[in-house]
């Protein structure tokens, strides 16, 4: 029985006689799959991702949450090789710590931001692989959103998506939030009802045709009273 | 050479006047920038029981990661006693079915009588062995004729297997471990049918490249053949 090991990536069966010396590689790294998305507002923000960790076509867990609390005005979201998602997110934590001591204060959202930005530099020439969004509350209130990439670099954002659908949330969120790619629309306040129904819309139209998104949904809503998480459930095929 | 096509009619068969020009680029284009065909990443499976056969197969076509048809058809038509499941390159296994199928109705009107399963599987194999490997059709062949109720399993490389029970394609390990448990040689119509809807089910699961709906083929010896779609909440 022949599965889908036996083609390659051009699309050509494998061949089977041996051809001459064959090199083989071990890559540190693994593609756990996974999506991850922010949304700022006025004054609250939503950190949502989906909950299977997969690998090439199985699914190791279908409840594994990608969104980590990291402060109470502060939640990130890290998608992409799992093992560096959990080291990363230990570090940051030990680094939180360490600035609640040295400091007596919470680290605010911009200062989690620009830290995380140094320790994925720091790893230049061996990267985490991993997609991080933080989202919270900056010092004023105000929702906030921050993307970005294995290496470091960052902005803050209103809206942000992240990880293996990312191409296809990215677009919707361009139109619905941005008001983009639209004539004669009222630019209207975003609130966190709408942002909150809106996530959750464009969550599943992911598992639809993601074959990485699915199995749960997993939203932190971050307001002022505190963090709310959400949970509700996708396709699980 | 692209307008002698305009004023002849081509050359029946495959054109091979690409190879050398596509192995030359695949040196030049970075790897994965290559058009790749687009592939089911299925499953299907196929029980043999007391009255005839019952193939099942999951509804969703992938392009990579991404589902480019969540309603495919999978369970192709071979001869009104003879169905067949395709997991592989979709061009592949529709177009090696459609061709088959023509094979098969020719021979019909030719000697007045319904197709034989081995006649099918005979034909599928001289032709899949003879591009070596190229065709990347995983093919369930199921069937009821004179001589009773058959199932087989042909491969791209052309390699044949008689089977009671089977799943093909990348949730094959998933469905077997049902069809493993459950099995039982003679079953009755109904349990046989659970049984292929239940491994489907498990290889909806448990694969990422498998989804959506599960369509079910009955083949029997008394009664119409007939074809069922089972729609399930993920």
């Amino acid at each position: 029985m022949l599965s889908t090991q036996a083609f390659a990536d051009n699309g050509k069966m494998k061949d089977y006689h041996y051809t001459g010396p064959v090199e083989h590689r071990f890559s540190p790294y693994a593609f756990n799959g996974g999506t991850v998305l922010a949304v700022a507002g006025e004054d609250f923000a939503i950190v949502a991702s989906d909950t299977r960790l997969s690998e090439g076509y199985s699914i190791h867990s279908r409840d594994s949450p990608k969104c980590y609390k990291l402060t109470d005005t502060t939640v990130i979201g890290c998608s992409g090789f799992h093992g560096d998602c959990l080291t990363l997110t230990k570090i940051i934590d030990a680094r939180l710590k360490m600035y609640k001591h040295s400091n007596n204060k919470t680290m605010t959202s911009g200062a989690v931001a620009a830290m995380l930005s140094t320790i994925l530099y720091s790893r230049r020439f061996f990267p985490y692989y991993v997609y991080n969004i933080i989202g919270g509350l900056d010092e004023e209130g105000r929702g906030a959103v921050y993307s970005f990439d294995p290496v470091g670099s960052y902005q803050r954002d209103t809206y942000k998506a992240g990880g293996s659908a990312s191409a296809m949330l990215q677009p919707l969120l361009d139109n619905q939030i941005g008001f983009k790619n639209m004539e004669g629309v009222q630019h209207v306040p975003l609130t966190q009802e709408k942002a909150t129904q809106l996530v959750k819309d464009v969550f599943i139209s992911a598992a639809e045709r993601d074959v990485y998104t699915g199995d749960a949904l997993r939203l932190c809503i971050v307001t002022k009273e505190g963090i709310k998480e959400e949970t509700i459930s996708l396709r699980k095929d | 050479m692209a307008l002698s096509t305009v004023l002849e009619t081509p050359v029946a068969g495959f054109d091979f006047e690409n190879a050398a020009r596509n192995a030359a680029l695949e040196g030049l284009l970075e790897k994965g920038q290559a058009p790749k065909p687009l592939k089911t990443g299925t499953t299907i499976a196929g029980v043999v029981f007391k009255d005839g056969v019952v193939l099942g197969a999951d509804t969703r076509a992938t392009s990579s990661e991404v589902v480019a048809d969540k309603m495919c058809a999978k369970i192709h038509y071979i001869a009104p006693n003879i169905y067949c499941c395709g997991a592989g390159t979709a061009a592949d296994t529709e177009k090696t079915t459609d061709l088959l199928s023509s094979n098969l109705t020719i021979f019909s009107l030719n000697s007045g009588r319904n197709p034989r399963v081995v006649m099918a599987i005979n034909i599928l194999q001289d032709m899949l062995y003879r591009y070596k490997g190229h065709i990347g059709a995983n093919l369930i062949l199921g069937g009821v004729d004179c001589t009773g109720n058959h199932l087989y399993t042909v491969g791209p490389y052309g390699s044949v297997n008689k089977v009671p029970y089977l799943s093909m394609g990348s949730g094959d390990l998933a469905a077997l471990g049902i069809l493993e448990d459950r099995f039982k040689s003679d079953m009755q119509l109904e349990e046989a049918k659970d049984l292929v809807r239940d491994a489907i089910h498990a290889g909806i699961m448990c694969d990422l490249g498998s989804g959506n709906n599960i369509d079910i083929c009955l083949t029997r010896r008394k009664g119409n053949t007939s074809t069922v779609q089972a729609q399930h909440q993920f």
